[in-house]
């Protein structure tokens, strides 16, 4: 049997294939009130079910034999999604009428996905090109499974769109209310938050270096920045609003102050960070103070100080989005949502809460790029 | 101890004892030493005897609590501000956002050096410690005697009249330790150096030397300084001669006498 190898996720896929198929139809008839004579039942997946038969037991069955790692994840990632794409695709119109070999062929299916990402996992190419598009397709199918699931799940079994809308029509949404979703965006990100994080990120830096330098700072400022740090948003942002007004700056005060401390307590503790035996290195040279903190202390703080950047850029945005609940102008991502809910228009909020994850995870990753460039010759960066 | 040339280190009953939670510490009480400029002197003696402790105080990296030291004739402090001496850790301490040939540059930054300066240095020191071709490479990229001649060539860049090294060559094989000691030899007989060096090993200590402190714990103190009678021109086959060996043996018995002591 050294022709094949087998693997659990497609074995278990065949089984539960096998399972789907003896337990019968994939999803209910119903009355289509258009078709005569009336009381006609029309059929789901009168066309496509072998189809999802074939094409999963096929890919499941291929995948074990023993081919090339790059054309089973090839066939495993054509069958998987070929099956979702069919299942999906033949669930519309049907609505919340699926029945349990619907829910086994999507696990199968997911099973299948799973194999393939687990053999790309377990590629070493030599090529850089190569590894680097690796590193993007296996996430990129991760994510795309978790919105295949939900997708297929809330449809399949007709989840009320109140509860939880399909990602189809929050796309849809998004699509169509781009101009909105900009200009929410303007007014949120561009305006508070890069204000706030900026000003807040930079004031608990400078303010961590004052407090090094003067000792009764530390002892005074430490203490209070805590204390600052642990008021509550829901407290501090309406009286913000009353101080700063309705716009945008009121929400810029919000995000300071929940961006200053992160900023201070990291760097002061950076700026501890340098070994005995180089400041004795710079003692030696004579060193100033300020061309030890230049040369070396601000360097050797440098992952610490990032590590609060990474932080303040989602505080900053869950800050910015709360504030606007209290007063803001009649645009804004928190001011959207909060409406939005209560016209029951759940997909725009959904829509917001993507377009937020998205700068969100942008807004990180632009501060994790610069960090790796910044911080290349830390052990936590160069190891990887 | 005929101190003919100007003293550079002048200790007289110095001590320090560290407060420590589990009550003092006495790491040096009366120690009574002079090195005179351009020698070679080497410091000797079981772990914890006071040896680095020694050193820092000669750098002004603790102060004594007991006795009094000069440097170059002045204080410690003073002396440090006028950057008199360059110190070798016991560890490289090399700093990892920089290259090699920054991190031998930096202490010639904080002079103020000017860059054509600076760059004739980390040339010239970094062929010294046989590390030309690697400038450009982080620390972390080379091996860890490798950076400890990367320091030792930040050191020598610094280019003080006093060089005080804690165990320098601990971290290195045999060969390039004897290819270094023979180095170290040379730039000393060429520059008129004075160099303090700590060391554990008595053929190192006596092949280097011009003098030979050895020390002994609880409390940390000098017990034999042994006058090494070899010349000054010093190839690595003198370690066989009965000389050498005759020295060796008198460093021996004085850390052994150490020893027996605390028993
Ligand atoms: N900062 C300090 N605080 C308290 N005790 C210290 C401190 N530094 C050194 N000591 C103590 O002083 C004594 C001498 O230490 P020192 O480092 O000078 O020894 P050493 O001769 O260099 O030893 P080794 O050969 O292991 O390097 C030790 O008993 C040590 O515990
Ligand atoms: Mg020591």
């Amino acid at each position: 049997m050294s022709w094949l190898k087998p693997s659990w996720q497609a074995v278990l896929a065949i089984v539960l294939c096998v399972a789907g198929l003896a337990l019968g139809a994939i999803a209910a008839p119903k009355v289509d009130p258009l078709v005569q004579p009336a009381g006609t039942l029309i059929y789901p997946y009168a066309a496509t079910s072998w189809l999802i038969f074939g094409a999963l037991l096929l890919a499941a069955l291929i995948s074990m034999a023993r081919i090339p790692s790059v054309v089973e994840a090839v066939v495993l990632f054509i069958g998987a999604h070929l099956v979702a794409w069919l299942l999906i695709g033949g669930i519309a119109g049907f609505e919340g009428l699926a029945r349990a070999p619907y829910f086994l062929l999507l696990t199968a299916a997911w099973l299948l996905g799973w194999r393939c990402v687990a053999v790309l996992s377990g590629l070493r190419p030599m090529a850089s090109w190569a590894r680097s598009a690796l590193r993007l397709v296996i996430p990129a199918i991760f994510g795309a499974w978790i919105l295949i699931l939900w997708e297929a799940v809330t449809r399949g079994a007709g989840i009320p769109f109140i509860l939880l809308p399909p990602p189809s029509a929050i796309g849809q949404r998004i699509a169509s209310s781009l101009p909105v979703l900009g200009a929410d965006v303007r007014q949120t990100i561009f305006k508070a938050v890069i204000f706030g994080y900026i000003v807040g990120s930079g004031a608990g830096f400078i303010t961590a270096v004052l407090a090094d330098r003067v000792p009764f700072l530390r002892r005074g400022l430490l203490p209070i920045g805590n204390m600052v740090s642990a008021l509550p948003i829901i407290g501090v942002a309406p009286i913000m609003v009353m101080w700063f007004g309705f716009d945008w700056q009121s929400k810029a005060a919000v995000v300071i102050i929940m961006t200053f401390f992160p900023m201070l307590v990291n760097t002061v503790a950076g700026l501890a960070a340098s070994g005995h035996m180089e400041r004795d290195l710079m003692r030696t040279y004579a060193s100033g103070y300020w061309q030890t903190l230049l040369k070396l202390r601000l360097p050797a703080a440098a992952p610490f100080i990032f590590n609060a950047l990474k932080i303040n850029s989602t505080l900053a945005l869950i800050g910015a989005i709360v504030a606007e609940f209290f007063g803001t102008p009649v645009v804004g991502m928190g001011f959207r949502i909060s409406t939005e809910v209560g016209r029951m228009n759940i997909d725009m909020v959904w829509a917001e809460i993507a377009v937020a994850a998205l700068a969100g995870s942008v807004f990180y990753g632009v501060v994790a790029l610069v960090e790796r460039a910044v911080t290349f010759w830390h052990p936590s960066v160069r190891g990887g | 101890m005929t101190g003919t040339s100007p003293a550079v280190v002048a200790a007289s009953r110095l001590g320090l004892t560290f407060q420590t939670n589990d009550g003092p510490v006495q790491a040096l009480s009366n120690v009574d030493l002079t090195i005179g400029k351009g020698e070679f002197v080497s410091f000797i003696g079981p772990s914890g005897c006071g040896k680095t402790t020694l050193l820092r105080v000669i750098a002004d990296l603790e102060k004594p609590t007991s006795g009094t030291i000069s440097v170059n004739g002045m204080t410690p402090e003073q002396a440090r501000e006028k950057r008199a001496y360059g110190y070798v850790f016991q560890a490289a301490a090399l700093f990892p956002w920089r290259t090699i040939e920054r991190n031998v540059g930096l202490p010639l930054e904080i002079m103020g050096l000017s860059k054509a300066e600076q760059a004739e240095r980390i040339k010239r020191t970094l062929d010294l410690v046989n590390l030309s071709g690697f400038e450009k490479k982080y620390p972390w990229q080379l091996s860890g005697g490798m950076q400890q001649r990367a320091s030792i060539a930040r050191a020598l860049a610094f280019d003080a009249d006093l060089l005080l090294m804690d165990e320098p060559f601990g971290a290195l094989d045999e060969i390039v330790r004897d290819h270094l000691n023979e180095q170290l030899l040379e730039l000393w007989g060429r520059t008129n150096k004075t160099i303090c060096f700590v060391t554990h090993s008595i053929p190192e200590a006596v092949y280097l030397s011009t003098r030979i402190v050895v020390m002994s714990p609880r409390p940390g103190r000098v017990s034999d300084i042994i006058e090494s009678t070899l010349p000054k021109e010093r190839p690595l086959d003198i370690r066989e001669t009965p000389e050498f060996l005759a020295i060796a043996a008198r460093v021996r018995d004085g850390l052994r006498a150490g020893h027996s002591y605390d028993d």
